[in-house]
């Protein structure tokens, strides 16, 4: 049984000042088994991100529905930790707090809020930072706290949102091997949106390729690399050859985008 | 040489601040003690000092320095205590906001000192009359000022606490609020200065005691060195209580220092 199925949910934007109304997601079937992790990749504008919101509960579809272990998706919960692009600590509180927030929301008593954080500091390598205003930590270190706060609730799926977008080329491939190793350990089911080509094949055991906007899965293709995976599996002939298919892939949607934008 | 938007050395900056003050108290000390006014309209800084000095040891202006500080604090402490829950409800839910936010716009546009002959029709000229002046000039100010801010509070923090399990009511308490509460301790900060503006007014409309008082009681007699005396003491009390109040804002919330 899946634990996650996306059922002809489509989404139409109203139009600007009575313009035409914009379909940002042509309806999209999908399902997702326990423990994969899978990439949803495509050009911007393409509506994977939309599609993402949709099954974090932050916007509803125009039409289907989303069931996570058969229940229907109707607003945001804890069931579906969500780390976004942005940086989104709470500014007023600590490391540690904001990874107990999602626990003392739930009203968790405070001896078993703070063991649970401390176990997420570690894994993500914050020890002796727990104390630390987000201001006061580099982009890649808040969001290795966004992730541990997303997981914190133990979810039963964790959405990521291009966290690694706004990071340095280094600080992303060591973040990459970060949330791979989680995943390795601890076994989640993961829905990761990006629009890195080799990002997307490095974390995948499934990589969803989306067309240009509308948007709608073009390609569904599994990943069958070895776990676990080190960094310098980017440079196998296998992962190269990923590579190129997908590659050939986006390059189509990309310049299909680009044509409509100037047409 | 004046370069656009470059910035000046932290020494520099000092003199050039202090050498403004001096060149104002050189003019105003060469208007005066030269005879280039008429001594009864405006008095050089030497006897102001000196009027100023009898205030305070002989006439016990401190009473008056110290009850108009109170009327301030007491008119201001109140406007906040009601102005601030409706801000954030406003802010908060938008359904108050388009319920109450026409009037307080409108509000906002009356003049607190219009409002002090039917202020003292009802409350008398004692102390309620003044600290209603007071908390009517501000309490508009300070809903509007904070109802925007709470409405432009950041979405995505918003958006993030939803997905970590937070209910509405959660949102309220523990995002908006806190996200929120350095600003509004800024909008405090700002509209404290202006009811020290109000609480003069009030003093020089019916009133027996206060710096407001003894300036328009200081224009009867012709006393200008008084006057400035008793604007500078205005000026004075408000920058430190401006000083103290950034203080306070910094101590309680470190983590917005940029």
């Amino acid at each position: 049984m899946s634990k996650l199925l996306i059922e002809g949910v489509s989404r139409t934007f109203a139009g600007v000042r009575g313009g035409e109304p914009v379909r940002a997601l042509r309806p999209v079937e999908l399902s997702v088994s326990a423990n994969d992790f899978i990439t949803i990749l495509g050009p911007s504008g393409c509506g994977k991100s939309t599609l993402l919101r949709i099954v974090a509960g932050l916007e509803a579809p125009s039409t289907g529905r989303v069931l996570l272990d058969g229940k229907a998706v109707t607003r945001p919960g804890p069931d579906r930790g969500m780390v976004f692009q942005s940086y989104t600590l709470f500014p007023w509180l600590t490391v540690a707090e904001n990874i107990g927030f999602g626990l003392r929301e739930q009203g968790r008593p405070e001896r078993e809020r703070n063991e649970i954080v401390a176990s997420y500091v570690d894994l993500v390598g914050l020890r002796g930072f727990e104390n630390h205003w987000p201001k006061q930590l580099s982009g890649g270190m808040q969001q290795r706290t966004a992730i541990a706060r997303a997981l914190a609730n133990d979810p039963a799926i964790l959405l990521l949102d291009e966290p690694f977008g706004a990071l340095d080329n280094q600080t992303r491939g060591l973040m990459q091997e970060l949330l791979l190793g989680i995943w390795e350990r601890r076994k989640k089911t993961v829905l990761f949106v990006t629009h890195d080509i080799e990002e997307a094949i490095f974390m995948a055991s499934r990589v969803i390729v989306m067309s240009a906007r509308p948007g709608r899965i073009k390609s569904d293709v599994p990943v069958d690399l070895p776990h676990p995976r080190h960094y310098t599996l980017k440079t196998s002939p296998e992962f190269s050859a990923l590579k190129a298919q997908l590659t050939e892939d986006i390059r189509i949607e990309a310049m299909r985008t680009a044509q409509e934008q100037s047409a | 040489m004046l370069r656009p938007l470059h910035p000046v050395a932290p020494g520099t900056r000092t003199v050039l601040g202090i050498a403004f003050f001096v060149l104002f108290v050189a003019f105003w000390a060469w208007i005066t003690l030269g005879g280039h006014v008429n001594r009864i309209f405006l008095a050089d800084p030497l006897s102001m000092l000196k009027d100023g000095w009898r205030l305070l040891t002989e006439d016990r202006f401190w009473l008056d320095i110290l009850i108009t500080i109170w009327r301030v604090f007491g008119g201001f402490v109140l406007a906040s205590i009601v102005a601030v829950p409706i801000g954030i409800a406003m802010g908060a839910w938008k359904p108050v906001e388009a319920f109450l936010e026409p009037f307080v716009s409108f509000a906002r546009y009356l003049p607190a000192s219009a409002f002090i002959p039917l202020l003292i029709l009802w409350a008398g000229i004692g102390e309620l009359e003044k600290l209603l002046v007071i908390f009517v000039g501000s309490v508009f100010q300070i809903i509007l000022i904070i109802a925007v801010k709470v409405g432009a509070t950041r979405r995505d923090l918003v958006e993030a606490a939803y997905t970590l399990g937070a209910t509405d009511n959660g949102i309220v308490k523990r995002v908006i609020m806190p996200a929120n509460a350095p600003e509004i301790a800024e909008t405090l900060r700002l509209v404290l200065g202006w009811a020290w503006t109000y609480v003069i007014v009030a003093e020089l409309i019916g009133s027996s005691s206060g710096i407001g008082y003894m300036i328009i009681n200081s224009q009867s007699r012709l006393a200008t060195g008084q006057i400035i005396f008793g604007i500078i003491v205005i000026g004075l009390i408000g920058l430190l209580s401006d000083f103290a109040f950034k203080a306070l804002n910094r101590w309680l919330y470190p983590w917005s220092l940029a």
